[in-house]
């Protein structure tokens, strides 16, 4: 049995649908996805911003914004006449990270944080900032959608998640920042030796030591030093994530799970489909992505038995075509499998198959075919 | 003069392009007659176990894999941070007791998860001590390491442990173990092989890892284009097929068969020509490039023994 169908546009066309989320393995197509959904929300005369994080230069240049930066640009060259129009941006983590930084603390303890060492550790290369960070600039965006334009003025907001190993880092991440800048080994680092922590801290002295023999005395103080600055910023930190995360369960918020028909991918789009269910997080649907199609009904074995009866020397383009089509046979043989089991594991998840793209999206026009066949009942 | 065995095989690409079947394969190709070889993840996908048919390796611990038909034995690792940290305590400092307490505290995520640097100086540690076994001629030595990297876009950073640790830890013990570490990462028996397939992106990345690595010293010895699709055409007869000049006649065939075949290999014959310009940006980098075939079937044991000759016949393995 097939599974639903996904309705991309009237996911689009819902006005109460004001965030959507891509979410998927690396490697799948996401950013793609993600920018394909937008152009075509946009021209259906959504007013739309899509965040993307880490485009491929081409697909920045076919969005024809040849440098995106951290801040909204305006798409141009799109078909406007339903009222629509598009703005796009790419996440800069340790940007985003420092505006942040600069825009809740005074400018002495904005200069002290920015220069500690650990902070710059932190926001350039800790594995959970440009989660945390993609959530930070998704509440940002939320609380600037109701401004007017050009600051504003967005009734969808299409993310695209960061290339994690997982799928579901976008959801842990920013929890595990917060614990972990608030975690009791953090607060016993700073306030050690008294009151009620006194008798925990025979034990922590221990840790304490062994911690410093490990790393150093120096990080140790550097990292003291941060938390001590950072500490004020905190508490504003963890309650816009919490608020973002309460955003992503609303009823105006839904995830889109991106995979190809390949194995891994799509074992990450099942361990994603299951979070999303357990937390009650809003589903949309499921994009497989670089699907293959063969219109020839020959099987691949038939294929092969008649480019061995045919001459290379007279129809050498014959063999070769026959021998790719009994390729193309088996991996849509291959793909048709692995995409039954997981619809027959989770049959009501709906389901829109895009085609594989003999080339490159690198222009609108791309991005426009990209909507049609994610649009397309397949 | 001939160049020296490689001991440790460092394998990146871009996601999706196969690392860790060719990773996995290349542990394979090594693992000749009485050889033992380890293929190690760092990364907590349990992708090696999935791709032999194993259980999930769990606990750090070292398992035996399979047994090559050339009789050499490929061992399994997959390598956790934390895991690596406890270890790493008890080893220089002895510290049962306080190992289990800093664990209780959140000290030992806080330790590897606030300073990233440390992280990969201890994923890279576990694969430092594996390498130093043969080296050291200590038990349970391997011939050679093999292990599946992060992805291209974050090789270079995951490698230059020395750098990660720049202006967190300046001295002191870990300090010490990403120094040797690196030495280690730079000797002429360190190979990294990054994994492409013949698109865009991931040529691009390739170009983009193969700059970013050249500062650390340490040597990309392939480039290995993988689900590569071979073809005995010639330019012209591609272009001629892509552009739909001449219809083929398969005998026997009805006009709507052989329309929809022209059609469909219209497509095929255009990408290939695409696969061919990348191929020529890949050979401008003057790096060996080895060539996979692309495995209609989907790859299970049997594929990845196909890939592990292919490799075999491609890279210098003496060297290699």
């Amino acid at each position: 049995m097939s599974p639903p169908f996904f309705d991309i546009d009237a996911i689009l066309g819902d006005p109460e649908t004001k965030i959507i989320i891509c979410c998927g393995a690396g490697g799948v197509g996401k950013t793609t996805t993600s920018a394909a959904l937008a152009v075509r929300a946009a021209e259906a005369g959504r007013r739309v911003v899509v965040l993307t994080i880490d485009p491929a230069r081409r697909l920045a240049q076919s969005l024809g914004v040849g440098e995106l930066d951290n801040t909204p640009r305006p798409v141009v060259g799109l078909d406007t006449t339903a009222g629509g129009s598009l703005d796009a941006m790419m996440l800069d983590m340790k940007r985003t990270f420092d505006d942040v930084v600069i825009a809740h603390s005074t400018p002495e303890k904005a200069a002290a944080i920015l220069d500690n060492p650990f902070y710059q550790a932190l926001s350039s290369s800790f594995a959970g900032t440009q989660e945390y960070m993609a959530m930070e600039k998704l509440g940002q965006l939320h609380a600037q959608a109701g401004q007017a334009s050009p600051s504003g003025g967005w009734d969808l907001i299409v993310v695209d998640t960061p290339p994690a190993r997982s799928a579901l880092d976008f959801l842990d991440a920013p929890e595990h920042l917060s614990a972990l800048l608030d975690g009791r080994f953090l607060r016993l680092l700073l306030a050690p030796a008294r009151g009620p922590l006194r008798l925990m801290s025979v034990g922590f002295n221990l840790v304490s030591s062994a911690m410093m023999k490990i790393l150093g005395a120096q990080i140790i103080t550097d990292v003291k030093t941060f938390v001590t600055a950072f500490e004020a910023l905190f508490g504003g930190f963890r309650q816009r994530a919490s608020q973002t995360l309460e955003l992503l369960s609303s009823r105006h918020t839904t995830f889109l799970v991106v995979a190809t028909a390949q194995r891994d991918a799509l074992r990450e789009a099942a361990y994603f489909v299951d979070r999303l269910t357990e937390e009650q997080m809003p589903l949309a649907g499921l994009v497989i992505n670089r699907v293959h199609t063969s219109k020839l009904a020959v099987s691949a074995a038939r294929a092969l038995a008649l480019a061995e009866d045919l001459d290379p020397l007279t129809a050498p383009i014959e063999i070769e075509a026959l021998r790719r089509h009994a390729a193309l046979k088996r991996v849509v043989e291959q793909e048709t499998l692995l995409l039954d089991r997981f619809s027959a594991t989770r049959p009501a998840v709906p389901r829109t198959l895009v085609q594989t793209l003999p080339s490159d999206v690198t222009d609108l026009d791309a991005l426009r075919r990209v909507g049609v066949l994610l649009a397309d009942k397949d | 003069m001939r160049s020296p065995r490689h001991t440790l095989h460092i394998v990146s690409g871009k996601g999706g392009t196969g690392k860790t079947t060719i990773a996995s394969a290349l542990a394979c190709a090594l693992a000749t007659s009485g050889r033992r070889v380890l293929v190690c993840e760092v990364e907590g996908r349990q992708g090696i176990a999935e791709l032999f048919g194993s259980t999930p390796l769990i606990g750090s611990k070292e398992r035996r894999l399979l047994r090559t038909p050339d009789g050499g034995t490929v061992f399994g690792l997959a390598i956790d941070a934390e895991d690596a940290l406890l270890e790493y305590l008890e080893t220089f400092y002895r510290l049962g007791l306080a190992g289990r307490a800093l664990d209780r505290f959140g000290a030992v995520d806080f330790a590897t998860s606030i300073a990233p640097g440390l992280r990969d100086v201890l994923l890279t540690g576990k694969v430092y001590e594996a390498v130093r076994r043969g080296i050291k001629q200590r038990p349970n030595a391997y011939d050679a390491v093999v292990l599946d990297a992060p992805p291209t876009g974050r090789i270079a950073q995951f490698l230059n442990v020395h750098e990660a640790l720049a202006g967190l830890a300046r001295v002191g013990p870990i300090r010490a173990q990403a120094d040797s570490i690196m030495r280690l990462l730079r000797s002429a028996t360190t190979v990294v092989h990054l994994v492409t397939l013949l698109e865009e992106m991931p040529v691009t990345e390739t170009e983009e890892a193969i700059a970013a690595l050249r500062p650390t010293q340490i040597r990309v010895a392939t480039v290995i284009e993988n689900m590569a699709m071979p073809t005995p055409l010639n330019h012209d007869q591609l272009l001629t097929a892509a552009t739909r000049t001449t219809q083929l006649v398969v005998p026997g065939w009805t006009d709507k068969q052989n329309r929809a075949l022209t059609a469909e290999f219209a497509g095929e014959a255009a990408r290939t020509l695409q696969q061919r310009d990348r191929h020529e940006r890949l050979e401008s980098l003057r790096l060996p490039l080895a060539e996979i075939a692309f495995d209609p079937a989907g790859i299970d044991e049997a594929a990845l023994f196909t890939i592990s000759d292919q490799l075999r016949d491609q890279i210098r393995l003496e060297a290699a």
